[in-house]
């Protein structure tokens, strides 16, 4: 057995439990419960405006429209660049566009998607669209989602045929509105059977559809997006204009004429969310969110009673209109003197002087 | 809704979404504009689709147009967030459910007693307010010289700081649960213990007045005698700090005493090892007593035993 005698400097054993304690004494945060070894703070927003912000981005039972962020990536070509231009005007109102390169974003690459959520984060924006243009993938645009600011699912198209909505000349009035609701149509029995064209179908619809609205305004249906499979592998979209025609029904006769981007998408790589990932995002609070009603009782005999407050009124105190110009001068200036006299101020008082 | 036998639309009102799964094209279209052709008056019937069943929905007259009120999407969509989560009971709502407090709903408008009226219970103007005593009498377990006024408000700012601490610790437990509210964040702040890491800040107003008190109370008399510069404030808690943990540690926690004690003896013993062991002559020593448990076997440095050789008066017996 080895023993050796250790030398503690001097320090007496009591004096060593004292400089322990000084050490382990720091001010407030020795109160703290032993659990957390660093002061932490409690931060509010100091106006509303930025409480408001934060509350609209927290996560709540009926969500917002989700946003969309556009993106460049190394490199894009004059295609690339104005589906990303246009694809920004169409979805005005929900939609951000960001004009840099960003070269350190690869959606398909475990470690490039970093900066993606980041900005998902930043914009609070859970759709992104980035093009790009390389040799081995011309003219490519990748769609993905996030769920909790993480990539959810992405599906990477090439575009062909694109006509841009400056090339197309139609009447001026049947242009479509910023920020209306579109109608989306698909066709095609691929959307059914071939699963990226399922995926694909469900991303357009999350992108083109905008916010859930309760109530609509007839009178503001003005585009829709048609979408048809061509091919397993090509879907043709385009975007069009409605006009609305007479017919002999409440429901007007529908036509369609093209206004804007059309092109053709063909599919190249995706990924598909994880199933747990899935059912996570697929899951939905069956129970409304509870509104309170207030100064309504239901009654078993009387039935639905209500409630009304009427303010108190003070007879004595109610504002008369001051009619003194609408009278001959004599009794203008009669009435003029009857106000001055009861206190109440006259704008006539100058004009009778 | 049917168009022809064959041609059954999905429709999904709510998101005005139209598909039709059973289109085919029967020819390889010709050309482009004959492709486009097609899709469009297909696209045109889904949409005549949707806006037959859509003008149909009882609707509104409002001053813009008819207002039309639509069901609710069918087409299931991922969510973007994750649904809230339910917040974990504060302190005081664990308390309340076990011994069975019910919350009671307090009036904006008390009576009060001592001015015979109806006062409001904050604001201006409130019942039991601090400042309108005249009068506090002295109880036999008063001090003399001690002000009551003053130990009432400092009596106010403990309850204060400690309903602060409290809501600090729900807000943490909050936070560990994924449910802090939204408004809030919790913000990592001043200095760490000596001894754990630390997180490199800026420090504030606060961490500073904190430090400068730190520094205050370490002297032995615990800062009461320290000249104070002008403008300095005087230190938060008077005298010396003490922080005793408990002898017995709780069920399940690390023993933090013994943890501290460990931890400071490690680093003076590392630190001085060097005074403390003489690495070099242990060394030695060591060596020295293996040598004569071997003494029959030879070493290295030492000069080979040559057998062959006689030494002149050697004694075997030695």
């Amino acid at each position: 057995r080895k023993r050796f005698e250790v030398k503690t400097l001097g320090f007496s054993s009591l004096e060593l439990k004292n400089l322990i304690f000084f050490l382990g004494a720091v001010g407030r945060v020795a109160e703290v419960a032993g659990k957390s070894s660093v002061m932490m703070e409690i931060r509010t927003p100091k106006t509303h405006k930025a409480k408001r912000v934060l509350e609209k981005r927290a996560p709540k039972l009926v969500e917002n429209g989700k946003k969309t962020l556009i993106l460049h990536g190394t490199k894009t070509s004059a295609t690339v660049s104005s589906v990303l231009m246009e694809l920004y005007r169409l979805k005005k109102g929900g939609a951000i566009k960001y004009s840099r390169r960003n070269e350190n974003i690869r959606p398909f690459e475990s470690g490039g998607e970093t900066s993606l959520e980041f900005f998902s984060l930043k914009t609070d924006c859970s759709i992104f669209v980035y093009g790009s243009h390389t040799k081995k993938r011309p003219d490519n645009l990748v769609l993905g989602r996030m769920y909790d600011h993480h990539v959810y699912d992405l599906i990477e198209v090439g575009i062909e045929n694109f006509k841009s909505l400056l090339s197309f000349s139609y009447d001026k009035k049947i242009a479509p509105h910023e920020g209306s609701k579109p109608f989306i149509c698909f066709t095609g029995e691929g959307f059914e059977n071939v699963p990226e064209l399922k995926q694909l179908k469900e991303v357009l619809t999350d992108l083109f559809r905008g916010e859930v609205v309760e109530n609509l305004n007839l009178t503001g249906l003005d585009r829709a997006y048609i979408c048809t499979a061509v091919s397993p592998t090509k879907v043709f979209l385009t975007h069009c204009a409605i006009k609305l025609k007479k017919s002999g029904t409440i429901v007007p006769r529908i036509e369609l004429v093209e206004v804007g981007p059309s092109m053709d998408l063909v599919i190249r790589r995706n990924r598909l969310p994880n199933e747990g990932l899935r059912k996570e995002a697929m899951k939905s609070s069956k129970d409304k969110p509870k509104k309170k009603v207030k100064n309504v009782d239901q009654d078993d005999v009387l039935g639905k009673l209500g409630r009304v407050y009427i303010p108190e009124q003070e007879v004595g105190k109610i504002p008369l209109p001051d009619k003194s110009k609408g009278v001959k001068r004599e009794r203008r200036e009669g009435k003029v003197k009857k106000n001055k006299e009861e206190g109440s101020a006259s704008k006539k008082l100058k004009e009778s002087e | 809704m049917d168009m022809e036998t064959d041609q059954i639309y999905q429709i999904d009102v709510g998101n005005l979404l139209a598909f039709n799964p059973n289109h085919r094209f029967s020819s390889a279209p010709s050309s482009r504009e004959e492709l486009v052709k097609e899709c469009v008056t297909e696209g045109t019937k889904l949409v005549q689709a949707i806006a037959d069943t859509l003008f149909n929905l009882p609707s509104t007259e409002t001053n813009d147009g008819p207002l039309v009120q639509l069901p609710p999407p069918s087409t299931k969509l991922p969510r973007e967030k994750h649904l809230p989560r339910p917040k974990p009971p504060t302190k005081w709502e664990e308390f309340a459910l076990k011994k069975g407090i019910q919350k009671r709903k307090k009036d904006k408008i008390v009576y009060d007693e001592t001015t015979d009226k109806f006062k409001r219970r904050h604001g201006y103007d409130r019942v039991n307010d601090d400042n309108d005593i005249p009068i506090i009498e002295a109880k036999a377990s008063d001090e003399p010289g001690e002000d009551p006024f003053a130990k009432r408000l400092d009596d106010k700012k403990k309850r204060v700081g400690k309903q602060e601490k409290n809501r600090l610790e729900n807000l943490k437990s909050a936070a560990k649960a994924g449910a802090l509210p939204s408004h809030v964040q919790l913000a990592v702040t001043g200095l760490p213990i000596s001894g754990t890491k630390a997180q490199p800040k800026k420090i504030g107003k606060e961490a500073l007045g904190d430090v400068a008190g730190l520094a205050a109370t370490s002297t032995a008399s615990g800062g009461k005698f320290d000249k104070k510069l002008p403008g300095e404030k005087p230190p938060k808690k008077q005298g010396k700090h003490h922080k005793y943990l408990p002898v017995v540690p709780r069920y399940g926690w690390v023993d933090e005493e013994k943890e501290q004690t460990n931890k400071v003896l490690g680093k003076l013993l590392s630190k001085h090892s060097h005074e403390i062991l003489n690495v070099g002559k242990a060394i030695n020593m060591y060596n020295d007593k293996k040598e004569k448990k071997k003494s029959g076997r030879s070493d290295k440095l030492k000069a080979k035993k040559d057998i062959t050789k006689k030494k002149p008066y050697a004694n075997k017996a030695n």
